[in-house]
């Protein structure tokens, strides 16, 4: 195992792996990032920064129950969301997926509901937001993308539009590449020339389990060759690298070529989740050697650098932030529990006589419960 | 076995024309037809599984549809039944109503996640915004002396798991009738096809005359004797009788109505119950049956322990406890895998042993 200190590049275990690498060249160029890019970028990772962090310090205050932080990924979450288009394309999340929500405007605190135990998986739309609901089983939902994009070309009858196919994007880590769904996913997608963006977050661990004793061979993105996907290995945290990466691979599936892989080398800062305890598997020194530099400070640099926007606008985007955590915070606070019937309502679109007759119950329990107490 | 395995000589056209029209099919055959109608009524439809292209399926319930309705519509996977229902499911959310096929009951298995993690939770998850209207075919049950993993019955796990319906059905008619239901329904249905029924040839009351009962969701034509949508959600009464009650499902009741007829000439007037649904199981129908008859005894092929029978006695015993002339008596499969073909006919409840049931029950001495 190769973890503590061993791979100290200026980009930390975030570098690229020394793995075989795929065929870059299959996938079309794109226009470079502009100005106004990378301004949306940091805006937007500003703000999963500081709901990210903040979202930690809710659970400590015991506001919610459990979070799983993205610290860290901030610039693979944004990057890649906002290569697709919500309106058309559909995204398929984890549960580490703040960033990706926020860049696809789903209301945060309808994000913030599943962690708040509100509901499981999150109050947002799916069908308007066109995110799916919170997917607590690694790559389960990884199927699902190939089967939503299929349906895109089976609803253009094989005749490719004139904007192109709409777009499915799969969220999945280093971790569940281990599950042999995403064989099965990238298998069938290759089959069927699903028009669907595979983008992985390699972000070193699997709760304890270091990417090494993970991957085999190192690199997801390898695994392309053996399907025929073409498949980028990008800096993760590196968020104009990633845009660009994921707007290749969105561009090569809307053009009816087929399935994409966009494998993110990136670093998991925190903790899995608020109940884990990195000390058992990791040293600070370690989580410092590794995780090479900020992505939202490398942002700020190249900003500051490439004179594209000054330190006010910076601190204006900051400010903004924390502003909106707080409004964040306020409505999880407010946000109420849902009534108890929906547990029985939601399950079927037309109930069975049982869960009729179970609800019936529930209800008359439930009732007989209340009047007692208020006796 | 291939020597029976003969494709329906389906002739839309002239068929639908007829009203109502009724065929000779067999379960294959009837199954065959229902695919074919539900594919020209619903632009949305789509087959897909393992060989069912070109094929037609290994035991050619799709044969021909590919042909018919396009490579689109019909059409091969990767051998991979976890991606088989995880598409399925992505096709649902994309707007579609897939009819999935897993190749044989236990390779069901496999799927397990998709189906149990995924398509009986997805409309509960999205709280509604996602439905699935989604059926799993799944070809069930044993006797054909089959090898392993080609004989299991499935039922209690899938009628356990929170958001699937699940329905079998018994002959030809209920083939066609319950098969054009569950995809009319807006929920996920596991669909067990008693495999070693297909070949039984039996009458086929089709439905409406062509034009009827064509939206999803719709009723099916109650007028020419097939059976009307309200009469395809609960059990049916597969032979009337007076003295006990047979509850069966998929192809016990074929082997139910046999031991009555046997049981007849011993002065025994049994009542078959052909459950079809196994999830939501019609209680109402047990109870009006075993309220008449007040003994009950429930046949499955499936293993005993946590078996459905289990499920069927406690209906019964809630509903008739205070008539009941004996305990709910259990013919079933053995707690052990399925066993080779040399033993399955020792495994599945044979005349005898359901004979030894009633028997038991009809002795039943209190205290």
């Amino acid at each position: 195992m190769q973890t503590s200190g061993q791979s100290t590049t200026a980009h930390g275990r975030a570098g690229l792996a020394d793995a075989p690498r795929p065929p870059l060249s299959d996938l079309p160029s794109v226009e470079p990032v502009t100005g106004s890019d990378l301004v949306e970028l940091y805006r937007l990772m500003t703000a999963v920064r500081h709901l990210d962090l903040a979202a930690i310090s809710w659970q400590r205050q015991g506001i919610v129950p459990a979070y799983a932080p993205e610290l860290g990924q901030e610039a693979a979450q944004v990057g890649s969301a906002l290569a697709v288009d919500p309106k058309r394309d559909f995204v398929f999340p984890t549960y580490r997926e703040l960033g990706v929500a926020r860049a696809c405007g789903v209301d945060m605190v309808e994000y913030m509901s599943t962690h708040k135990a509100t509901w499981h998986g999150g109050l947002w739309n799916p069908a308007e937001t066109h995110v799916a609901p919170i997917q607590a089983v690694v790559a389960g939902s990884v199927l699902h993308a190939v089967g939503w994009a299929h349906g895109q070309t089976l609803e253009a009858h094989g005749e490719l539009p004139a904007e192109g196919y709409n777009v499915a994007i799969t969220y999945l880590g280093d971790g569940a590449s281990s599950q042999g769904d995403v064989h099965e996913a990238m298998n069938f997608a290759a089959i069927f020339k699903a028009p669907v963006v595979f983008f992985v977050q390699n972000n070193g661990w699997a709760i304890s389990v270091p990417t090494e004793r993970q991957v085999a061979g190192g690199s997801v993105a390898a695994r392309g060759a053996g399907y025929g996907i073409p498949a980028i290995q990008v800096d993760g945290n590196d968020a104009a690298a990633v845009l660009t990466a994921t707007r290749r691979a969105v561009a090569h599936a809307r053009a009816g070529q087929g399935p994409a892989i966009v494998e993110a080398m990136t670093y998991r800062r925190g903790p899995h989740a608020t109940s884990d305890d990195p000390g058992r598997y990791r040293s600070l020194e370690d989580e410092r050697l590794d995780a090479g530099a900020d992505p939202v400070a490398r942002l700020r640099e190249r900003f500051v650098a490439e004179g594209i926007a000054d330190a006010a606008a910076l601190n204006e985007a900051d400010d903004a932030a924390a502003a909106e955590a707080e409004r964040v915070r306020r409505g999880v606070l407010a946000l109420g529990g849902r009534p108890g019937a929906e547990m029985f309502d939601l399950v079927f679109q037309e109930p069975t006589d049982e869960l009729l007759r179970q609800k019936a119950n529930w209800q008359a329990e439930t009732e007989w419960h209340e009047e007692s107490e208020h006796a | 076995m291939h020597e029976t395995l003969t494709a329906p000589k389906a002739e839309p056209e002239t068929r639908m024309a007829q009203v109502p029209a009724q065929l000779e099919l067999s379960l294959q055959g009837a199954l065959n037809l229902a695919l074919d109608e539900i594919l020209a009524e619903d632009p949305k439809a789509l087959v897909l599984g393992e060989d069912v292209g070109t094929l037609g399926g290994v035991f050619r319930v799709t044969s021909g549809l590919a042909a018919k309705h396009g490579a689109e519509r019909v059409f091969d996977t990767p051998l991979a039944e976890s991606g088989i229902l995880g598409m399925s499911i992505g096709l649902a959310m994309a707007g579609f109503h897939p009819i999935p096929e897993v190749q044989f009951d236990g390779f069901a298995y496999p799927a397990v996640n998709q189906i149990v993690c995924q398509l009986g939770r997805m409309n509960y998850r999205s709280r509604g915004t996602l439905p699935m209207p989604v059926t799993l075919r799944v070809p069930s049950f044993g006797g054909i002396r089959a090898p392993e993993h080609h004989g299991e019955s499935l039922e209690a796990l899938f009628a356990h798991v929170p958001g699937l319906k699940v329905v079998s059905p018994s002959d030809p008619q209920q083939g066609y009738s319950l098969l054009k239901a569950a995809t009319r329904m807006p929920d996920p249905v596991i669909f067990m096809e008693p495999k070693s029924r297909y070949w039984q040839k039996g009458q086929v009351v089709l439905e409406g005359s062509g034009a009827a009962g064509t939206a999803r969701g719709g009723a099916a034509n109650d007028g020419g004797g097939s059976p009307s949508s309200s009469d395809l959600t609960g059990a049916r009464i597969a032979r009337a009788g007076r003295h006990l009650t047979l509850v069966a499902w998929g192809a016990m009741v074929a082997r139910c109505l046999q031991v009555a007829e046997l049981a007849a000439e011993d002065g025994i007037d049994v009542e078959v119950l052909d459950l079809r649904w196994l999830k939501p199981i019609d209680a109402e129908a047990l109870a009006t049956s075993v309220g008449k008859t007040r003994r009950a005894v429930v046949v499955h092929e499936a293993p005993r322990t946590s078996g459905l029978g289990g499920e069927v006695a406690q209906i019964i015993t809630e509903r008739c406890f205070a008539t009941l002339k004996a305990p709910v008596e259990r013919v079933t499969g053995f707690d052990v895998p399925y066993p080779s073909g040399d033993l399955e006919d020792e495994y599945i409840p044979n005349i005898d042993r359901i004979l030894f049931g009633i028997q038991r029950v009809l002795e039943y001495k209190r205290g």
